[in-house]
């Protein structure tokens, strides 16, 4: 519902919305820079009546001297082709220059507060600003259901690049959103009569008229009290009206001056009604308080990027959810399948599963995880469908589900299955669908079946569990899923180097050359896309719909695809990559990995890799051209056979987009593995840890795990755990 | 703008002191304003006799009256009493436009020693009440006035 609100708003209003940020934001840096071309007063004050005094004395026939809220002091008199607007010296009087509104700011002030519309104009931008106050409100609240709670709100972000910069810039704009959308609000309301605004209630003309000539200006008592800083304006008697008075209005209210008494004739504080509106119109306006006018022009600037990056959100999710074909609304649902994938696959058995279900009769809804409601008005039973992520953690979908469940976002108990997805070849096989099952089994949830898990995407299992359903819900539900080939491209073959066949660990490095695609082909979205080292390539066996993937070891910049592949004894794919010879071709897709890239920025970069491991590190230090610190920990079998990238490893250290590197080898004497080489280099890691490093390991799991437990032991002396520094997203890990 | 108004008010103030007061015919004012370089102007047009007590008022251009204390000579004259602007409050005038409108005046008020005022505010610029003060003459029917600081010329038609 939320997440509905929030795009459908945004969707609807984001032209007007631009207009009204960019030309807030232009206007923002107007109290600044008059404020810049002001004239400061003098530093132990200026009575009104002496600068009334020599104001007239500059400038005869003056009619009226204004402060305006930069500052500046303008006269208003009599000049030789009509009335003329001077900006006059605070101290002297004395005629600085003509003055001339902007008209640049007063047709941008149009624009922001109208279109150049009228009424019809300023209500539309009312609404816009009411709708930006929704946006701001509405995405914070989800964005605290996404950290676990409002508690959590200020926690590090998670999620691809997108989604960190749609909620890191959302949360840092908030408060000035809220400052300028609610002022916003209150001035527009203010404007057609709704809420009061205080109006300047000046007092009753007085009745006794002016009696004998006028006092030297400089003599006015009534005027000699007021300082220039508290002055709004200050307007002379009408010499031809004999029975005019000056008018004066200040900071505290206003009133009427006798020129010939010099006293004080009539006098009225502004209204606490009047004081609330001048607050808010400063806050909105940055008028007298230019640096408040600059924060929220600048925060208003985010909203473009908001914008831009929530439309490029919403348009990815709706590409990927949009194949659920018939989608029961939430509310009439009697079935909800909630999906934990993080590449997509398990989308597809999802869709399997709501299309049997739908044909049955039953009302399906089915969304990711991250995005269960608190409560379905139909809901009879909830069926889990998640893969696990990495080493037994939560696919992309359903990062924040298990945290949800101790917040108050919580769903309301019904009655659940959950099935998980994963590779047995895994310890952690299938274990966060163990942890949703048991989480809900713990919360009290009744439990509609057992946990089961499907192995390798195994449609045969997939069937199995349809039976057990079946029986569940007594009716015959058949769940034949026949798994979904993506979108593949041919890969070329351009350069394989073979290493490590002499220690029976036959690896090579391939690199394809880049496909082209078509410029329509790109725009359709089913060009070859923009990816960096770290991501997976994923190939597709000739004869098989199961694709493979492997770490790419380049990114689009280096103009090559490349993968370092270890040959596995029976292994379908390895084999079939390892007999290719330069021009034969496979066919592969890529598949983005977030989760495993290094943070931007000059901190320094562990990289810590064994045997094919290090072909994803090769690509971040191929990447590195800034020449950040890099540090490589290496571990291999033999220096003669598999040191994979010797010859550029070389090369980036000599150009110094590689700082250090650190080898170990198993197969030689004295040799060991990359733990070792961890403890040894005890002292620096923790120095580089300390001093804000980011810590990357990719290779099989039993390295990864000794390479945890090494470094956690490693870093006891400061205070510091792998747990930790992961909780900071200064612990990546890539394993197979 | 072309606008036809009885000017109840000051037709019935007059009934009091003058006898002919079936005698009124249409009556154009006709307001050029300068090039000032800004948002649209408010102005009210209005009359006092000749002690200058305030007797009506023929016309109101600016239809928010949270604004109409900017007009302040029009305000402090008329007492602030000015319900009865219903009928006769038209749009704001634009920087280089022409505001006209037609009111029947009694012929009473020609040659009376009445004056016809027009105040006249913009936003964010200064105020100027009483920019035009014309005596309501047959000899300055036609004739045109110039204003202190927004009007360029004004002209009554008979």
């Amino acid at each position: 519902m939320l997440r509905w609100l929030h795009k459908v708003l945004a969707l609807s209003v984001v032209i007007p919305l631009m207009a009204l940020v960019i030309s807030g934001s232009v206007l923002s840096v107007m109290p600044a820079l008059d404020r810049a071309g002001a004239i400061s007063p003098p530093a132990d004050g200026i009575s009104m009546a002496e600068l009334a005094a020599r104001t007239a004395s500059a400038l005869p026939g003056v009619e009226q001297i204004k402060r305006l809220s930069s500052g500046k002091v303008v006269a208003f008199h009599a000049g030789t082709d009509g009335p003329v607007a001077t900006v006059v010296d605070p101290s002297s009087g004395e005629p600085v220059s003509t003055y001339a509104p902007s008209a640049f700011e007063r047709w941008m002030t149009n624009l922001h507060r109208s279109f150049f519309l009228g009424d019809g104009g300023r209500m539309a931008a009312g609404a816009a600003a009411l709708a930006l106050l929704v946006l701001t409100l509405s995405g914070l609240q989800m964005t605290a259901r996404r950290m676990g709670g409002w508690t959590r709100l200020l926690d590090r972000s998670r999620g691809g690049t997108m989604e960190r910069l749609h909620a890191d810039l959302g949360r840092l704009a908030t408060p000035g959103l809220i400052v300028s959308t609610f002022t916003a609000l209150v001035l527009s309301l203010t404007t057609f009569g709704v809420i009061p605004d205080g109006p300047s209630q000046a007092p009753a003309f007085p009745a006794t008229a002016p009696n004998g000539p006028a006092l030297p200006l400089a003599g006015i008592d009534a005027l000699r009290g007021i300082d220039l800083s508290q002055l709004r304006k200050l307007t002379f008697p009408n010499p031809a009206d004999p029975t005019d008075v000056f008018q004066l209005s200040t900071a505290d209210g206003e009133g009427y001056v006798d020129p010939s008494s010099g006293e004080l004739l009539a006098w009225q504080d502004h209204t606490l009604g009047r004081q609330i509106y001048e607050v808010i119109y400063m806050m909105h306006t940055g008028r007298g308080l230019w640096w408040v006018g600059v924060l929220l022009g600048l925060t208003a600037l985010g909203v473009p990027v908001l914008g831009v990056s929530g439309t490029a959100l919403w348009w990815r999710r709706r590409r990927t959810r949009a194949p659920i074909a018939a989608n029961a609304p939430a509310r009439t649902a009697d079935t909800v399948i909630l999906v934990g994938s993080e590449g997509g696959s398990t989308w597809g058995f999802a869709r399997t599963l709501h299309a049997a279900l739908t044909s049955n009769g039953h009302k399906v809804h089915t969304i990711a995880m991250d995005r269960v409601a608190r409560s379905y008005s139909a809901v009879q039973r909830m069926l889990l469908l998640t893969a696990t992520h990495g080493d037994g953690t939560a696919p992309a979908s359903a990062g924040a589900f298990l945290e949800r469940l101790d917040g108050n976002g919580a769903p309301s108990p019904v009655p659940f299955a959950v099935l998980g997805f994963g590779d047995r070849q895994f310890p952690q096989f299938c274990q966060f669908a163990r942890d949703v099952d048991a989480a809900l089994t713990r919360r009290g949830w009744t439990s509609l079946l057992p946990l089961e898990t499907i192995d390798r995407q195994s449609p045969q299992e997939f069937a199995r569990w349809g039976k057990s359903l079946s029986a569940v819900l007594g009716e015959d539900l058949a769940l034949a899923h026949v798994p979904e080939r993506p979108r593949t491209q041919a890969l070329t073959l351009i350069e394989r180097i073979d290493y490590g066949t002499e220690v029976q660990a036959p690896t090579c490095v391939l690199r394809f050359a880049l496909p082209h695609s078509s410029a329509f082909a790109r725009l359709a979205g089913r060009g070859w896309p923009q990816f960096s080292a770290g991501d997976l390539l994923a190939v597709v066996p000739p004869g098989d719909t199961l694709p493979r993937s492997y770490s790419l070891a380049s990114s689009t910049h280096d103009g090559f695809v490349e993968i370092c592949v270890r040959k596995h004894p029976g292994g379908l794919c390895s084999g079939q990559l390892h007999g290719l010879r330069p021009g034969d071709r496979i066919e592969a897709f890529v598949k983005p990995n977030p989760s495993f890239h290094p943070a931007a920025g000059r901190k320094p970069i562990i990289l810590i890799g064994a045997g094919t491991g290090i072909g994803p590190l090769a690509g971040f230090i191929r990447a590195n051209r800034g020449r950040r610190p890099v540090h490589l920990y290496f571990g291999g079998r033999d220096p003669e056979s598999d040191f994979l990238y010797r010859r550029e490893i070389q090369g980036w250290l000599d150009d110094r987009r590689l700082t250090s590197l650190a080898t170990v080898f198993s197969r030689v004497s004295g040799g060991g593995y990359v733990q070792d080489r961890l403890r040894a280099d005890a002292e620096r890691l923790r120095t580089l840890v300390g001093a804000g490093a980011q810590v990357l390991v990719c290779g099989g799991r039993e390295m990864a795990a000794g390479v945890k437990e090494t470094l956690g032991e490693l870093l006891v002396p400061a205070g510091l755990t792998p747990g930790l520094l992961k909780d900071e997203g200064r612990y990546l890990e890539d394993v197979y | 703008m072309r606008m036809k108004t009885l000017l109840a008010g000051l037709a019935l103030t007059t009934a009091l002191t003058v006898p002919e007061l079936a005698m009124a015919r249409p009556v154009t004012l006709t307001t050029t304003l300068k090039n000032y370089g800004g948002n649209g102007a408010y102005l009210a047009l209005y009359v006092t006799d000749a002690s200058g007590a305030y007797k009506g008022t023929l016309w109101v251009a600016g239809p928010k009256s949270k604004y109409h204390s900017h007009l302040s000579s029009w305000q402090r004259a008329s007492g602030g009493n000015v319900a009865g602007i219903n009928g006769i409050t038209g749009a704001s005038v634009g920087a280089g436009r022409t505001l006209k409108v037609t009111v029947d005046l009694a012929d009473a008020l020609f040659d009376a020693g009445y004056k016809l005022h027009i105040d006249v505010a913009a936003e964010d610029m200064r105020d100027s009440p009483s920019e035009v003060v014309v005596p309501l003459t047959a000899a300055g029917a036609g004739r045109p006035v110039a204003g202190r600081s927004y009007i360029q010329t004004f002209s009554y038609g008979m």
